[in-house]
Formats: C-alpha cells, structure tokens, sequence
C-alpha cells in the first residue's frame, strides 16, 4: 500500500505526475474533437435536412464510411494520412519535414469520427422539434438564420443532449486509442509508467479511477445542462417546474 | 428597480404618442391606389402536388374590416390564409400588403426575401396549434419578435408585454413557460405575442378549434374586443355565430373557389348558393 503511494506521489521517482499530465492531454482532445465534432454535426445535420442532392449524398457516405470503420482503424488512417499530406504540402511549397502536433493531430482525428456520430445525433433532434414552431418564427418575418439561432437550435436540445452526452464519453474513451500513434495521453503515460516499475495493477487501477471520475464529473454536467435545455417542459414525475 | 420600469413604460407611451404623430402628419398616403386596402388577394391559385386546393380565389380586406372565412374541411381556407403570408408558396395571382404587391417569380415564390420578411413581421399569425415557443415563457415569447427581428429596445418591449399579457388575462403568468398553460390560455399568449408586433392585419387560422368547449369563450372574447378596436383581421373559423356577430365580411369557400361573399346579415340569414345553404345547415 505505502509502495503504491510512493509509485503515484506526484514528485518523481513516483509517476502521478505523468498520469496527470497524460490526463491533461487526454482531456484537451477531447474537448477540442468534441467542439469540432458539434460544429461538423450541425453543419452536417443541417447539410443533410435541407441541404441539395450532392450535399446530402456526401454526407451520406461521411457519416457512414465513418460509423463502419472501427476507429482504431480510422485513427491510424487518418493520422498517417493526414501526416502524409501536410508533409507533401510542406514539401511541394519548399518546407522541411513538418512535425505533427499530437494535440492538434488528436483532435482532427477524433473530431471527425465525432462529427458524424453528432451530425446524426443533431439531425435526429432537429427532425423532432415541433414544425410549427419554427413556422411561427417564419411567420413574424424571422430570417432563416436567427430562427435557427433562436429557435431551432434552443428547441432542439432537449433531443440531443442525451445523445451528445454520450458522445462526449465517447470522446473522452476514445483519447486512449491515440496511444497506437505513439500519443502520450494517459493510456500510454499508465502503459510507461506500469512497464518501467512493473506495478501494473497500481497504475491501471489509477488510470481506470481517473477516467471514472471524468465520466462521474461529466454526468454531473450533463445532468445540469440537461436540466437547462428541458426547461419549460413538465418532468415525467410531476411536480413543480 | 421599480424607477426602471415606469420609465420604461413612459418611454413606450411617449413613442407610441409620437409614432401617431408622425402618422398623423403623413396620412394623405402618396399610395395612388386605394389606400384602405390592406389585403388585396387576385386570382390565387394552389395546387399540391396534382391536386388543385385553391382555383382562382380574389379577396380584398380594407382596413378595419374582421373577414370570416368559412367553408368545409378541406376547402382551402388554410392554405389561403397560409398563402398569404408565403408560409405556403402560391402557383399564381398576386398578393398586396397595404399597397405593396409581393414580388414573385414566374412559379409564385416570393422573389426578395428581403421583401417578403418585411411584409411578415406586420402580419401576424394565429395558429390552431398555438405555436409558442416552448422554451421560452411567456414574456419571452412575447418579446421575442420585437427585440430580435424588430430591434425594439428590450425594456420597452418588456413593458409593452406586460401591458399585452395584462390584457390577454395572463399577467400573472408571464414567467411560466407555455406547457404549464391550458390552451386557451395559451392561445392568448399567442395573441399576445402577435399583438406585440403592433401587426397592420391578424391573421388567425381557427384558432379555437383545437380548444375545450369551456375554453373557447375566453379566446372569442379577446378576438371580439380586437374586432371592437378595428383591428384588420382575417379570421377562419368553424363557429358561425361569432363569425356572424364579430365580422363584417364573409367570405365561403367550396373547394378552392369563393363560392359566395357578403355581409354576414346576407351570407348567414339570406344564402344564395345551394350548397352554402347546406354547409350552414349542417354546422348549425
Ligand atoms: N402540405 C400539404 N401537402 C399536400 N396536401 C395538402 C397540404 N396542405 C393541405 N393539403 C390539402 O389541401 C386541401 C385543403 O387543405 P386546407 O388545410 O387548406 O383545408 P381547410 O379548409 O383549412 O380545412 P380544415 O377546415 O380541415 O382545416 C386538403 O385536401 C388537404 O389535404
Ligand atoms: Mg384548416
């Protein structure tokens, strides 16, 4: 017990400080492919309801060529690839090898396999607001964009936050397979960490109750910003607003 | 706090005495045609798909006048109404909004979007359904068009709301959201908020047909006093004997045609037509 301590003090020789910092790396694409996601997912949703017969039949084959293939798979193509082409890039305009950001690489990565499980998500929760409602505002003369802004959007949250809730989860689980790219978030950190002393059950068990408290502290959130989005809608339960 | 708000309410009263002024000093209109034409509908036509819902409908509302429109289910009357404001895209005929002809391309879209937003915002729509925004309260909703689409200085909307919801009945309610509501009182609010765009003609589309028995009446009763005040409203409705007593056109429709207009004295106690004969006595 006092060894395992020791292993996860903060301060070398213990490695808690590199599983916090690979949290910390684990978190930041996250957030990043999460936000990139939503925005691919309402462009997308949006692209797919109302959008012409090319756009739609291209993000047809987005959403899914993306759902089929594993992501372990699609992370290792998209990285390679996209690594490939912006050294061409660099090459072709007279630049030296560029050194791809794991971060940045992270989030691109993962955004996309995230935009289209969110354009489905939003398109789903488009689809369910109530067309009237958006009649309403284009009766009183509300151009096509502030009624999305004012009240597609706002009304179309109650539908999609229990999906995007789980897409964030996602996301969050997902920063573990950008270990096969050689990414230091916090799966790999554990993996070196549990390698170089030979505690494995120590640092697994850590890495496994640090994820768990993301996913704890995130259904909080979710939980609250569900609340918000349902507002003006009587709960199930009865009771008061 | 409370300073604020009665300032709020001065600023609303001096405004709206101004607005009269203006109007006032303007009113010999530079309109060349008829300036008390608010609604002026020519050979509307309307087909779904094969099927041909409006064939050639005219209609015209001066200002002031309350239009009934009645018929059958499946006559049209929504989808002319609907027509009007381009919430439904006419095949042909041409619509005025208080002198303004709507441009519209060859296949009846409005051809300047800019133009046709405008024309929306002064006239207002009732729904059967109500429609409110459900995330927002009712004060929200009624605010919504004027401080977003109309750029009215979010106090003075806020009190010209208050003044509207107090007016409806529901000046206790302004802070709940519409679900809590029964449904006549949310379509007051309805009212309410298509009031607060100060509309030169209401257009309501059977507005208390998805209503309780018991809560009709104190829908009618608000259209009523807007009638008393010479609102211009074009009103579709199943219940004759407001019809009869609050308009002063009616207008029957028959599948897709204006089969018989009038005063309601005329359409009601004297019908010519057949089948406007029939259709009365089969609602009475
Ligand atoms: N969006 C649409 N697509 C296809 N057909 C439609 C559409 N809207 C209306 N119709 C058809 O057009 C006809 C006229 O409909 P409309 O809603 O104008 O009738 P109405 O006179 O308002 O009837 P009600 O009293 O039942 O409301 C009906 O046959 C209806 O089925
Ligand atoms: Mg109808």
């Amino acid at each position: 017990m006092a060894q395992s301590a020791e292993l996860l003090s903060l301060s070398p020789p213990g490695w808690g400080g590199n599983l916090l910092r690979g949290l910390s790396h684990s978190l930041q694409i996250a957030f990043g492919a999460y936000a990139l996601g939503l925005v691919i997912g309402l462009f997308g949703a949006y692209g797919k309801l109302y959008g012409g017969k090319v756009t739609r039949d291209l993000l047809a084959i987005y959403t899914t060529v993306i759902r089929a293939v594993p992501e372990l798979v699609l992370i290792l193509i998209l990285y390679y690839v996209g690594s490939d082409i912006i050294n061409k890039i660099s090459a072709a305009m007279g630049g030296g090898r560029v050194e791809v950001s794991g971060v940045g690489a992270g989030i691109w990565v993962l955004g996309i396999v995230q935009g289209a499980y969110a354009t489905e998500v939003l398109r789903g929760a488009i689809q369910a607001v109530p067309p009237g409602q958006i009649e309403a505002a284009k009766s009183f003369g509300m151009p096509a964009f502030m009624t999305m802004r004012r009240v597609t959007i706002p009304a179309m949250m109650s539908f999609a936050v229990p999906g995007l809730a789980n897409l964030w989860l996602i996301a969050t689980k997902d920063t573990a397979l950008l270990a096969v790219v050689g990414f230091n978030e916090l799966t790999l950190e554990t993996r070196q960490a549990a390698s170089s002393t030979r505690a494995y059950f120590t640092f697994f068990l850590a890495a496994g109750f640090l994820y768990l408290m993301v996913t704890l502290f995130s259904g909080g959130i979710f939980a609250r910003i569900e609340k918000w989005a349902r507002r003006g809608q009587p709960s199930l339960k009865g009771g008061s607003r | 706090m409370h300073n604020c708000e009665i300032r709020g309410l001065l600023q609303a009263e001096i405004r709206r005495i101004l607005d009269m002024d203006t109007a006032k000093a303007v009113s010999p209109t530079p309109e060349t045609t008829t300036p008390d034409e608010a609604i002026k509908v020519e050979d509307l036509h309307k087909s779904f798909g094969t099927l041909e819902v409006l064939k050639g409908v005219s209609l015209t509302a001066n200002k002031g006048d309350v239009v009934a429109i009645i018929g059958g289910s499946g006559s049209g009357k929504s989808t002319m109404l609907r027509c009007i404001n381009f919430l439904e895209t006419p095949n042909s005929g041409k619509i005025t909004i208080g002198g303004e002809l709507v441009e519209m391309h060859a296949d009846g879209s409005p051809s300047n979007r800019r133009q046709i937003e405008r024309i929306r915002t002064r006239l207002a729509m009732v729904f059967q359904q109500f429609n409110l925004w459900t995330h927002r309260t009712l004060l929200e909703n009624v605010i919504e068009v004027p401080v977003h689409v109309l750029k009215v200085p979010k106090t003075e909307a806020i009190a010209r709301a208050h003044e509207l919801l107090e007016r409806v009945g529901l000046g206790d309610k302004a802070d709940t959201y519409p679900a809590y509501l029964s449904g006549g009182q949310q379509q007051r609010a309805a009212i309410a908020r298509a009031l607060a765009v100060d509309p030169s003609v209401m257009l309501f589309d059977e507005p208390t047909s998805a209503l309780d028995p018991e809560l009709v009446g104190e829908v009618l009763t608000v259209i009523r006093d807007l009638a008393a005040e010479g609102r211009t409203m074009l009103l579709v409705t199943h219940e004759m004997k407001f019809a009869r007593e609050v308009a002063n056109h009616v207008v029957y429709l028959f599948e897709g045609r204006i089969e018989e207009q009038g005063p309601p004295a005329e359409v009601f106690g004297n019908p010519k037509s057949e089948r406007l004969k029939q259709f009365l006595s089969s609602v009475a």
